[in-house]
C-alpha cells in the first residue's frame, strides 16, 4: 500500500512538471488557436539562464532560488515576445498551417543556437533552492516535489486570476473571440498576443527551472521529451482550457508513473497513449474542453 | 515519457545521406596510405551525452599518435588522424564511417566508446574491408559484424561476470535488483550477463526495472525496487542517468550500494551538489585504473597528465591502447593496406597494452583483466583486480 502511495507521490510531482508546461501550450492555443512548438525550447532555455544566474549567485537560499526564478522568467518572457515578432507575427495572416511550420523551424533553431551556445554536454544545475526529504510512514516525500506542486498550483492560480479577473485578461479573452471584434473595441491586438507570449514563456521558463532543480542534469535538447507530454496533457485536459491543461498534466503523470513501475515499464508511452485514444475517442474534446461547431 | 521525434528525424536524415553516398561512391576499400602519411579514421562522440567518454577516447589516441609520430612513425611514414563528431547521437556515426572511407581513404578505424554507435558503423568498415578496432564498445555483437572488426577491450560476457562475483563476494548480496536502460544494447546486454551468472551462482534477482535514454525520473522503477528490499543495485548504465539514478535513490531512502559497468566511468558522474554524497560506497568495473601499479600504465599516466592536465581514465588508456595495437599491426604486416592489416591484427597475441596484456580471440575480442572502481570520500579508489 505504502508503495501505491508512494508511487502516486511520485507520478503526482512529475505531472506537476506536465502541467506548468502543458498550460503554456494551451495559453498561446486558447488566445491564437496555433500551437507553439517552440515552447519546449523555449522551456529548455529557461533552465539554462537559471543555471547561469544561479551559478552567478551561488549558495543556496529561498530567495535567491526564486530570484533566479524570477530571472529565468523574466528572460524567457522577452524570447517568447522576441520570437513572436520575428516569426510569427509576419505570418498572422497567413494559413494556420505556416505558423505551424515555422514554429517547428523555430524549435530546431534555439536547440541547435542552444548546443552552440551552452553546449551540448550535459551540466550539473546548481542547488539554489534548499532540499529534504520527509518520511511520513513508508512513505518519503521530498521537499522538491512539494515545491514543484505548490509552485505548479500557484501559476495556476495566478494565471487563473489573469485571465478571468484583470482587464488585460479579458482583452485576451476578447481577442481568443475574436480578434476584428476586439480590435474595433479599441483592443491593441499586437500588445495583447505579445503579452500572451510572454506569459505562456514565463510559465515555460518557471517550469524549465523547476525541471533543472528537480533534475539536475541540463541540455539544449532537454525539452523536447516533456514537452511532447505535456503536450499531450494539454490535448488530454481540452487544449484552451487551462484547468484542463493541469489536470491533463498530474492525470498522465501519475499513469506513466503507474506503469513505469510495473512490470510493462517498456510499455509506458504505449499504455499512456492508447488511454490517450481512449478518452479522446469517448470526449473528442479532451476532458474539460467543450465541444465548439466548426463554422464552415 | 519520451518520443525522440528529433532523433528519428536525425536517423531517417543519417539514412537517406547515407543511401545517397552508397549511390554516389562505387565501394572501393580504404586507401593505401601510399603518401608519406598513412590516414587513420576517428569516429567519437566528442559532444552530447556521452561526450565525456569521446573527449577522453579521443585524447588517448591522440596522445598515441604523436608519440608514434614523434618516435618515426610507421615504415618511415606518419601518421595522420582524421576525427569525426557523432555528437552522442544514433544514426550519425554511419555517415560520419562512410565519409571517412570514401573521402579521406583511410586505412582503419578507431572507435567508438558506445556499443550502439560502434554497431552503427561496423557493417559499413565490414562492407568497405577496412579493419574497424573499438577502444571500448563491450557488447558481444559488435565484433559479431563481421572479421573486420576488432576491440582492445574484454565484453560484457566477461564484466558481467566480473560484478556478478563482485556482489555475492565482496558486496555479500544474495538478493539483487537489476536497472536497464532498454534503448542501450550495452545495458541490456550487460544486465542479462549480469543476471545469467548471479542466478547460475545462487543469487537472486528480485527486480528488474527498465528505462530508455531521455528519462530524468527513475522514481517509478527505484519505488518499486525499493519494495523488493535488495541488498544492492546493479545499474549497468551510462554516466550522465546514473547520477540522476543514484541521487533518486537516496531520495527515496535507498541506502544499499549500486553497482555497475564502465559506462559509469567519468568524472560528471560526480559533478553537481550531491552527487558524490549519493554515490558514495557504490562500485563499477572497468578497464584501467590510472593507481594501477604496472610501469606501462604509469609511463602512460604521466605523458597523458603532461599534455592533459588531468588523470587520464579508462576510456583514454584504450583510446591509447586501440591507436598502438593498430601501428603495431601495420608494422608486423610491413604495409598499410587495410586488407594486409586484418589478418595481422587478429593474429594479435601478448600485445603490451596500458591497459595490461591482451591477445585477441578467435572473435577478435581483446581477452584481458578487469579493474573494480569504488567511490570513497568522492574520488574514484583503485579496488581490486580480476583476472580472466
Amino acid at each position: 500500500m505504502s508503495e501505491f502511495i508512494q508511487q502516486i507521490i511520485n507520478g503526482l510531482s512529475v505531472g506537476a512538471m506536465y502541467a506548468l508546461i502543458a498550460i503554456g501550450y494551451t495559453l498561446v492555443y486558447g488566445v491564437l488557436r496555433f500551437i507553439n512548438f517552440a515552447h519546449s525550447d523555449v522551456f529548455m532555455v529557461g533552465s539554462f539562464v537559471g543555471f547561469y544566474s544561479g551559478k552567478a549567485l551561488g549558495g543556496t537560499s529561498w530567495a535567491g532560488g526564486l530570484g533566479v526564478m524570477a530571472a529565468s522568467m523574466v528572460g524567457c518572457a522577452l524570447l517568447g515576445i522576441l520570437i513572436e515578432r520575428l516569426a510569427y507575427k509576419p505570418l498572422r495572416s497567413r494559413s494556420k498551417l505556416a505558423v505551424l511550420i515555422t514554429a517547428i523551424g523555430v524549435s530546431m533553431l534555439l536547440q541547435n543556437v542552444g548546443q552552440l551556445v551552452f553546449g551540448a554536454n550535459p551540466q550539473p544545475f546548481p542547488d539554489t533552492l534548499p532540499a529534504t526529504t520527509f518520511q511520513v510512514g513508508g512513505v518519503v516525500v521530498s521537499s522538491k516535489d512539494l515545491v514543484v506542486l505548490g509552485f505548479t498550483l500557484c501559476l495556476l492560480g495566478a494565471l487563473e486570476y489573469i485571465v478571468l479577473k484583470t482587464k488585460v485578461g479579458t482583452a485576451m479573452r476578447a481577442v481568443a473571440f475574436n480578434p476584428q471584434a476586439a480590435s474595433l473595441m479599441g483592443i491593441n491586438i499586437d500588445w495583447i498576443i505579445s503579452f500572451t507570449f510572454g506569459l505562456g514563456s514565463a510559465l515555460a521558463a518557471a517550469g524549465g527551472f523547476l525541471w533543472a532543480y528537480k533534475f539536475p542534469r541540463i541540455e539544449p535538447f532537454m525539452g523536447v521529451a516533456p514537452g511532447l507530454t505535456a503536450f499531450v496533457a494539454a490535448v488530454l485536459g481540452g487544449i484552451g482550457n487551462i484547468t484542463g491543461a493541469a489536470l491533463g498534466g498530474l492525470l498522465l503523470g501519475v499513469i506513466e508513473t503507474l506503469v513505469k513501475g510495473s512490470r510493462w515499464s517498456t510499455w509506458t508511452e504505449a499504455i499512456a497513449f492508447v488511454l490517450l485514444i481512449l478518452i479522446l475517442l469517448f470526449k473528442p474534446a479532451g476532458l474539460l474542453g467543450r465541444v465548439q461547431a466548426e463554422k464552415v | 515519457m519520451s518520443l525522440p521525434t528529433a532523433v528519428h528525424r536525425r536517423v531517417f536524415l543519417g539514412v537517406a545521406v547515407a543511401a545517397l553516398l552508397a549511390v554516389g561512391c562505387k565501394p572501393s576499400g580504404g586507401g593505401a596510405g601510399t603518401g608519406t602519411e598513412i590516414p587513420v579514421g576517428e569516429f567519437a562522440s566528442l559532444t552530447g551525452s556521452e561526450a565525456a567518454f569521446g573527449r577522453s577516447s579521443h585524447n588517448g589516441t591522440v596522445l598515441a599518435i604523436e608519440q608514434l609520430n614523434a618516435a618515426g612513425g610507421v615504415l618511415g611514414k606518419q601518421f595522420k588522424l582524421i576525427t569525426e563528431d557523432n555528437q552522442s547521437k544514433d544514426g550519425e556515426s554511419a555517415t560520419a564511417v562512410k565519409k571517412l572511407i570514401s573521402r579521406d581513404q583511410v586505412v582503419a578505424i578507431l572507435g567508438e566508446v558506445a556499443s550502439g554507435r560502434s554497431l552503427e558503423a561496423a557493417p559499413i568498415c565490414q562492407q568497405y574491408k577496412v579493419p574497424q578496432i573499438s577502444p571500448s564498445s563491450t557488447n558481444p555483437k559488435v565484433t559479431e559484424m563481421g572479421d573486420y572488426i576488432f576491440r582492445v577491450c574484454f565484453v560484457d560476457p566477461f564484466q558481467g561476470t566480473v560484478m556478478a562475483k563482485f556482489a555475492a563476494n565482496t558486496l555479500k548480496a544474495k538478493k539483487v535488483a537489476v536497472l536497464t536502460d532498454v534503448g542501450a544494447p550495452y545495458s541490456v546486454g550487460l544486465g542479462t550477463f549480469f543476471k545469467e551468472r548471479f542466478v547460475a551462482d545462487g543469487g537472486t534477482v528480485v527486480a528488474e526495472q527498465k528505462f530508455t535514454k531521455d528519462d530524468k525520473d527513475f522514481k517509478a522503477q527505484l519505488t518499486a525496487i525499493k519494495s523488493a528490499a535488495p541488498d544492492a543495485i546493479f545499474v549497468p548504465a551510462y554516466y550522465g542517468q546514473v547520477t540522476l539514478i543514484v541521487m533518486q535513490a537516496r531520495e527515496l531512502g535507498i541506502t544499499v550500494p549500486l553497482f555497475g559497468g564502465d559506462g559509469w566511468e567519468a568524472p560528471e558522474l560526480l559533478q553537481g551538489p550531491g552527487a558524490a554524497a549519493a554515490l558514495e560506497g557504490c562500485y563499477f568495473s572497468t578497464h584501467f585504473s590510472p593507481d594501477q601499479d604496472s610501469p606501462r600504465a604509469k609511463e602512460f599516466v604521466k605523458a597523458y597528465e603532461a599534455k592533459f592536465g588531468a588523470k587520464p581514465d579508462a576510456m583514454a588508456a584504450l583510446g591509447y591502447d586501440s591507436a598502438l595495437l593498430l601501428s603495431d599491426a601495420i608494422k608486423r604486416a610491413g604495409s598499410a593496406e587495410p586488407e594486409k592489416i586484418r589478418p595481422v591484427l587478429a593474429a594479435t597475441k601478448d600485445f603490451d597494452g596500458v591497459t595490461g596484456k591482451m591477445t585477441l580471440n578467435a572473435q577478435r575480442n581483446a581477452e584481458k583483466s578487469a579493474v573494480i572502481i569504488g567511490i570513497k570520500g568522492g574520488k574514484f579508489v583503485y579496488t581490486e583486480t580480476v583476472n580472466p
